[in-house]
């Protein structure tokens, strides 16, 4: 997906840095703060998962759980949803590599399903995450958590929680690096690229 | 990749994505109770048999309906192959009939190259299900796939590929595949299975197979193919066993890690002993449950990407 390529510190293409290390450790911050309430996780009433969508919402997925479990106490668990194999434009790109799914054993029957992922634009992705959702179980709701919604939405998808809402136009690129895949963690705005 | 015709020639990158497609694929699938991906929805699949063949077929068809795609099986007994018509026009009156990929078994070496050939212009794609004594890539794949599930990377490991060397398709496929992924071969076999040229396929040649026992990662029993012999290759049956046969006596020579693979069907009793096929050191089971996952990913990889310049 274009808007997730890291970006390339000889590429010429002009970028702007949207969000410091500093900015997206207090957005994921404030993102656990917001599910903690919404779902009223710490009361103890509900059964969240989360789930990441690789490759760079599984290791959102991680922080959020762990900052959910330093502010509440409470252990959700994790997993990773590989959506590629249900995604509806495979003939118009080159082929990609599969990512590995990776369940909480515990499953997603009735749990409330928060899907995680780094940047919210067609909302293509999540559509298909839906779909492959659906064929691993029947969670009792979703929600969906983006660090970045940059618009442009091709289905009637809105997020539950979003760290930093970015209007953008077609031909910008936002590129989310993180430490566990670009070796730190910012968000940049690559002008005069078709997206 | 266009087609998968070969095993020769498959780079190491190409070969390790499509055993890491089928790994993911594998625990993807792992249990769930519909096993069905949508990602080949309005694709279709043609498998194009001119040999009988059970695993290999429903394999294939197992692979295609698991990823959504229509799946049509055409056997040449019940085709108007059996009216005289030709390959050529068989494979183009599948593909104006709007199949993606012709999947094909054919006794003749090299049909599968043919076919390639003629379909390339209006853009179907095939997959080589084995040519003759030429080879059969997918059985390659799902071997490594198995091998590297029991033994981890095949880098340095050493393989024997025991049996009938001169008729096998296998044989062939493996040699090729387990040298690019950087294994060892030592074919083993009577000088009379052995064909001309093997030396040049890169692995050693061997006729006695005791010795190499206790060196050995892995042993490939092939089977004998009578219906590919025609006399003269072996005095006899029971000599060939005692000589080749992989029995218990040999089995404990095997170091404890090594695996015992057989691409089926098995001649029981002759080249390997009932006992051999059913212990937990043979991976045979395996071996054709890898076989769907291996070769949904071939079709993965062929018919998921970008359309190619049809």
């Amino acid at each position: 997906m274009a808007s997730r390529r890291a970006a390339d510190a000889a590429d010429p293409v002009e970028q702007r840095e949207l969000l410091s290390t500093g900015d997206v450790a207090r957005t994921i911050a404030r993102i656990a703060h917001q599910i903690i309430e919404k779902t009223a996780l710490d009361t103890g009433s509900s059964d969240v998962v989360l789930l990441g969508i690789p490759t760079r919402g599984a290791p959102l997925a991680r922080r959020l759980a762990a900052k959910i479990s330093e502010f509440s106490g409470v252990t959700v668990p994790t997993g990773a949803l590989d959506i590629t194999l249900y995604r509806d434009d495979l003939r118009k790109r080159p082929n990609r590599p599969l990512e590995p799914t990776d369940l909480p054993v515990s499953g997603i029957d009735d749990a409330l399903v928060v899907l995680v992922d780094d940047v919210l634009f067609s909302g293509r992705t999540v559509r298909a995450a839906l779909d492959a959702l659906r064929d691993q179980g029947r969670p009792r709701a979703v929600q969906l958590a983006v660090l970045v919604d940059r618009g442009h939405r091709e289905l009637p998808i809105r997020a539950d929680y979003v760290g930093k809402n970015i209007p953008t136009s077609r031909s910008e690129d936002v590129a989310v690096q993180l430490a566990e895949s670009d070796g730190q963690d910012r968000v940049v705005l690559r002008r005069g690229k078709e997206a | 990749m266009r087609h998968l015709l070969s095993t020769e020639g498959l780079d190491a990158a190409t070969a390790t994505s499509v055993l890491d497609t089928a790994d993911t694929l594998k625990q993807t699938l792992l249990g769930r109770e519909v096993k069905k991906l949508p990602t080949l929805r309005g694709r279709t699949v043609v498998t194009l048999f001119y040999e009988n063949s059970t695993r290999t077929r429903v394999s294939f068809e197992v692979a295609g309906k698991w990823m959504s795609a229509d799946v049509i099986n055409v056997s040449a007994s019940s085709s108007s192959v059996g009216k005289g018509e030709s390959l050529r026009d068989t494979a183009l009156t599948l593909a104006a009939a709007g199949a993606d990929c012709v999947i094909i078994r054919h006794p003749a070496s090299g049909a599968a190259h043919r076919l390639a050939g003629w379909l390339d212009g209006v853009g179907s794609q095939v997959v080589n299900a084995g040519d003759g004594m030429h080879e059969h890539p997918t059985q390659a794949l799902l071997d490594a796939a198995t091998l590297r599930e029991r033994l981890g990377e095949l880098a340095g490991r050493r393989i024997a590929i025991v049996g009938d060397l001169l008729h096998s398709r296998v044989a062939r496929s493996n040699v090729h595949l387990l040298r690019t992924l950087g294994a060892e071969v030592v074919l083993v076999a009577p000088p009379t299975l052995v064909p001309t040229g093997a030396e040049q396929w890169g692995a050693e040649v061997r006729h006695e197979l005791d010795p190499e026992l206790p060196k050995l990662d892995a042993v490939m029993v092939l089977r004998v193919q009578a219906e590919r012999m025609h006399g003269g290759f072996f005095p006899s049956a029971r000599e060939y066993s005692i000589a080749y046969g992989l029995n218990q006596a040999r089995l404990d020579k095997l170091p404890e890690h090594a695996v015992v693979l057989h691409p089926g069907p098995m001649l029981r009793g002759m080249e390997i002993a009932p006992a051999v096929a059913d212990s937990p050191r043979a991976a045979i089971t395996q071996q054709v449950s890898n076989g769907v996952h291996v070769r949904m990913a071939v079709l993965y990889h062929l018919l998921a990407g970008e359309e190619l310049g049809a």
